[in-house]
């Protein structure tokens, strides 16, 4: 049947799968169409890029057009990852460089990438279109001022909360007059003023401009010049919304709203003067997206906004918000799927604002197509998470973050157990979920037992032994990635799950009750693994082997170990020279 | 009160790679093939788990046959039936440990009692990224006074450290310090050497007799990058004021840093 089949036809075929997963399941079906697939797949994506190698990717597909990166472990996001762990992309973009001239999208992720590593790849790829950097450091403007300067076919640049040396604005200024290629620029990151007069240039003469953040130096009273020069613009990220009122700022700022017929999602708000909020008014209606984050203001101006946002799909707010914000929420925004909100304060103790679990309860009762939520708050219940888990057993993401430790059900002052046993058993598609509050084993049970879809879960401060770890290694079947802080999970969970790690891209356990010689021995029993200790101490070399490590990071890679770890990373269990490849 | 030129050394003693008399440490060996918990059950092996109808625990083959001798008592608690113990060898040890794995724990199971209002600083909790911290302790420091911004952001105030020819540079938390002396013990002992230079003599623990280093006999100099942008020797000004304005820091080189040292002290004489 193959020989009748010509490839022409399997690799048209083909062309019409885009996802990863289903790309890899097509690979392995048969040698043929693995080989039609590693011609034509020209999308890749790497979860760990110490999970396999350039060289291995570069011998298998021939020809990328498009490549995705991701580095740090995800608690690198909150300091757990000392500095210097590794996740250098230049390694990556020497031989991207090599072997694909013609790649047109690079996407990273909590990576290292330096201004040398921006330079090569601003000089390397003629049809160089999309640069997207997530959670990334190690540059500076410089290298911005690289891909501006040299990138003719620019069409996206977008830096997502990057830590970036800001060393001027001038960066912008190197974008050539011939340059009108660009579609999505977001510089909400950046601390340095650029040149106004560039910028307005840049957006003047870019007529495909649909994304468009701005950083906090950009102040209101432009807006409306900037805003004047792209009516088209789908994604709009403000400067600094403060400004002393003037009613003339005011109606030209609502007048060129209004203007944006196509605007759909709004963000930025920084040290917002709530006056100049209402400019927004008529343009509510058209949102999907609006991330008032960064809006340090009250609720009722809050409120006043997002009742007016009938077609909301996503908000991302502060808990300034309040339970009553977030009940006119419940009742006006009836497309809600995605919900954030953050703390205004979670570093003290007691605060004002009267965010409860009564405001989550109550959209998640009115929002019937709510499936995804990250809710900071200072209490809860487990009859709330019972209710929660009933209004909405579509839920594909749970992110619960109690700011206090262990803190337990405050109404009965029971763990919280039965609560998101209750988000598990209900929440059959839930792909994603992170735990807070009093929890112990018995949580875990619930998890193995019914989180059978569970692709991620994040864990800090619960459970009382490696029963708990152990539910969950041996009952998620799906699950991929798995980060532990500050539980009593040991060696026993761990090794006795150690054949389930090659099924998962990672697992991370800092301040847990893992000890030198079990990372030692599962390093060196699991050829698969790369189990890497992070630990500074000063005296780590005189440890005894069943002490617990600080960190460990244990990931499944075809790559053997990796040589480019700081001295407080050590890679365990393997011989230092030798080199694991399958060739 | 003039700056001496030539800096001088921080003479801390050399306790950074203390070791204990560890000849007897109990280590897992490959001779002891049991000591780890049914290690070789969790070789690949065919049988698929069972599963218990009633949902109660689970018969468990193969790979996890390791709990298969589970008791479960009423509490949760758990242990190995049988001669097991005696498998466990090393591991045995990881038991009876328990080290403190909760730096901010002081609440007992189920207290419920009200948080206190100054929060026990645990790193990376809440879990808020840095960019999202730095912004809002920014909005707050506007808003507020010195000492109360300096709280919002976080109780915590993390800042790079690179040292010149290092291959990576390193980022600390400047709150748990609360002195200069405790800054540059920590510092040492993330790189191999460094000096601050002397800039007050007397305060903050700081006098000429610890200052000088004679086995280090290297000259590195610990500098900070202010708010304005400027670059100035750490131990000029009070350990309040420097956690205050200090963004970066950075180990120098000696003859790098020599021009520093009148313009820190202008710069100081300014602001009083």
């Amino acid at each position: 049947m193959t020989s009748s089949f010509p490839e022409e036809v399997l690799e048209h075929v083909l062309s019409f799968l885009t996802s990863q997963t289903d790309r890899n399941a097509v690979s392995l079906v048969c040698k043929t169409w693995y080989e039609t697939d590693r011609w034509c797949r020209n999308r890749i994506f790497v979860g760990n890029c110490y999970a396999v190698n350039p060289r291995i990717l570069i011998r298998r597909f021939p020809d990328v057009k498009s490549i995705e990166l991701k580095g740090k472990p995800h608690f690198a996001d909150f300091n757990l990852v000392p500095e210097g762990w590794g996740g250098y992309v230049y390694p990556w973009v020497v031989e991207l460089a090599r072997a694909y001239p013609s790649l047109e999208e690079i996407r990273l992720k909590r990576m290292v990438v330096t201004d040398e590593s921006l330079e090569m790849v601003a000089k390397s790829f003629n049809n160089f279109k999309v640069l997207v950097l997530s959670s990334c450091e190690g540059f500076s403007t410089d290298g911005l001022a690289a891909i501006a300067a040299n990138c003719r076919n620019l069409r996206v640049l977008d830096l997502r909360e990057c830590e970036v040396e800001d060393l001027s604005g001038h960066w912008l200024s190197h974008f050539p007059d011939s340059f009108t290629s660009l579609e999505s620029l977001n510089m909400a990151c950046l601390v340095s003023e650029v040149s106004f007069s560039a910028l307005e240039r840049l957006v003047a003469r870019s007529p495909n401009l649909k994304t468009l953040k701005l950083n906090r130096t950009v102040p209101l009273e432009k807006l409306s010049t900037l805003l004047k020069r792209a009516p088209q613009l789908v994604d709009f990220g403000t400067g600094a919304y403060s400004a002393e009122f003037r009613p003339d700022v005011y109606s030209s700022l609502a007048g060129v709203f209004s203007a944006c017929k196509n605007l759909k999602s709004l963000s930025g708000f920084w040290d917002v003067t709530p006056a100049y909020l209402p400019v927004i008014n008529n343009v509510c209606s058209q949102l999907t997206s609006l991330n008032l984050s960064y809006a340090t203001t009250q609720s009722p101006d809050l409120t006043k906004i997002v009742s007016q946002c009938c077609n909301l799909q996503r908000l991302v707010v502060l808990d300034y918000i309040e339970d009553t914000g977030l009940n006119t929420v419940s009742l006006s925004c009836k497309d809600l799927r995605e919900l954030v909100v953050f703390p205004s304060d979670p570093f003290i103790g007691d605060v004002d604002v009267q965010l409860t679990e009564h405001g989550l309860v109550a959209v998640s009762e009115g929002c019937s197509k709510l499936h995804s939520i990250l809710y900071f708050c200072r209490q809860m219940s487990n009859s709330a998470l019972i209710q929660i888990s009933k209004n909405c057993p579509n839920l594909t993401c749970f992110r619960l973050c109690i700011i206090e430790p262990r803190a337990p059900d405050y109404q009965t002052l029971e763990p919280l157990d039965t609560g998101f046993g209750s988000i598990v058993q209900n929440c059959q598609h839930l792909t994603r979920l992170s735990m807070s509050g009093l929890l112990t084993d018995r949580v875990f049970e619930y998890i193995g037992t019914y989180a059978k879809n569970l692709d991620m879960l994040s864990i800090a401060f619960a459970g009382d032994s490696d029963l708990g770890l152990h539910y969950v290694l041996s009952g998620c079947d799906r699950l991929r990635k798995l980060e532990i802080r500050d539980c009593p999970f040991g060696d026993k969970a761990l090794l006795a799950n150690a054949s389930k790690l090659e099924r998962m891209r990672s697992l991370w356990m800092s301040s847990c009750l893992v000890s030198f010689g079990a990372c030692k021995l599962l390093g060196r029993k699991m050829p698969g693994l790369n189990v890497e200790v992070i630990d500074e101490r000063e005296n780590v070399n005189s440890i005894p082997e069943y002490a617990p490590v600080e960190k460990v990071y244990i990931y499944r890679t075809v790559s053997g170990q990796r040589f480019d770890a700081p001295d407080f990373v050590r890679i365990m269990g393997k011989d230092k020279d030798a080199v694991y490849n399958l060739s | 009160m003039s700056v001496p030129l030539e800096h001088d050394y921080i003479g801390l003693s050399d306790a950074s790679r203390s070791s204990d008399s560890s000849s007897n440490i109990t280590s897992v060996t490959e001779t002891q093939p049991n000591s780890v918990l049914n290690f070789k059950a969790t070789e690949l092996s065919l049988g698929l788990p069972g599963f218990s109808k009633n949902g109660g625990p689970t018969i468990m083959l193969g790979a996890k046959r390791g709990f298969a001798d589970v008791n479960l008592d009423g509490s949760g608690k758990w242990a190995l039936k049988g001669g097991s113990e005696a498998q466990l060898g090393g591991f045995e040890k990881s038991q009876t440990l328990t080290p403190d794995v909760k730096p901010a724990e002081d609440k007992k199971k189920g207290s419920g009692s009200a948080p206190p209002s100054a929060k026990a600083q645990v790193v990376g909790w809440p879990p808020i990224r840095s960019f999202r911290k730095n912004t809002m302790a920014a909005n707050s420091s506007k808003n507020a006074d010195v000492t109360e911004g300096n709280l919002a952001s976080g109780g915590c105030l993390f800042v790079k450290v690179s040292m010149d020819g290092a291959p990576y540079l390193r980022k600390i938390d400047l709150k748990i310090y609360h002195n200069y002396t405790e800054l540059s013990k920590a510092l040492e002992k993330m790189f191999s050497c460094f000096t601050l230079g002397n800039g007050v003599k007397g305060r903050e623990g700081l006098s000429e007799s610890n200052l000088k280093d004679l086995l280090h006999g290297s000259e590195c100099v610990l500098t900070y990058e202010d708010k304005d942008g400027d670059w100035m020797l750490v131990g000029d000004v009070p350990w309040e004021m420097f956690i205050d304005s200090c963004k970066r820091l950075r180990i120098m080189k000696g003859s790098e840093a020599i021009g520093l040292a009148p313009r820190s002290m202008e710069k100081c004489k300014n602001k009083i």
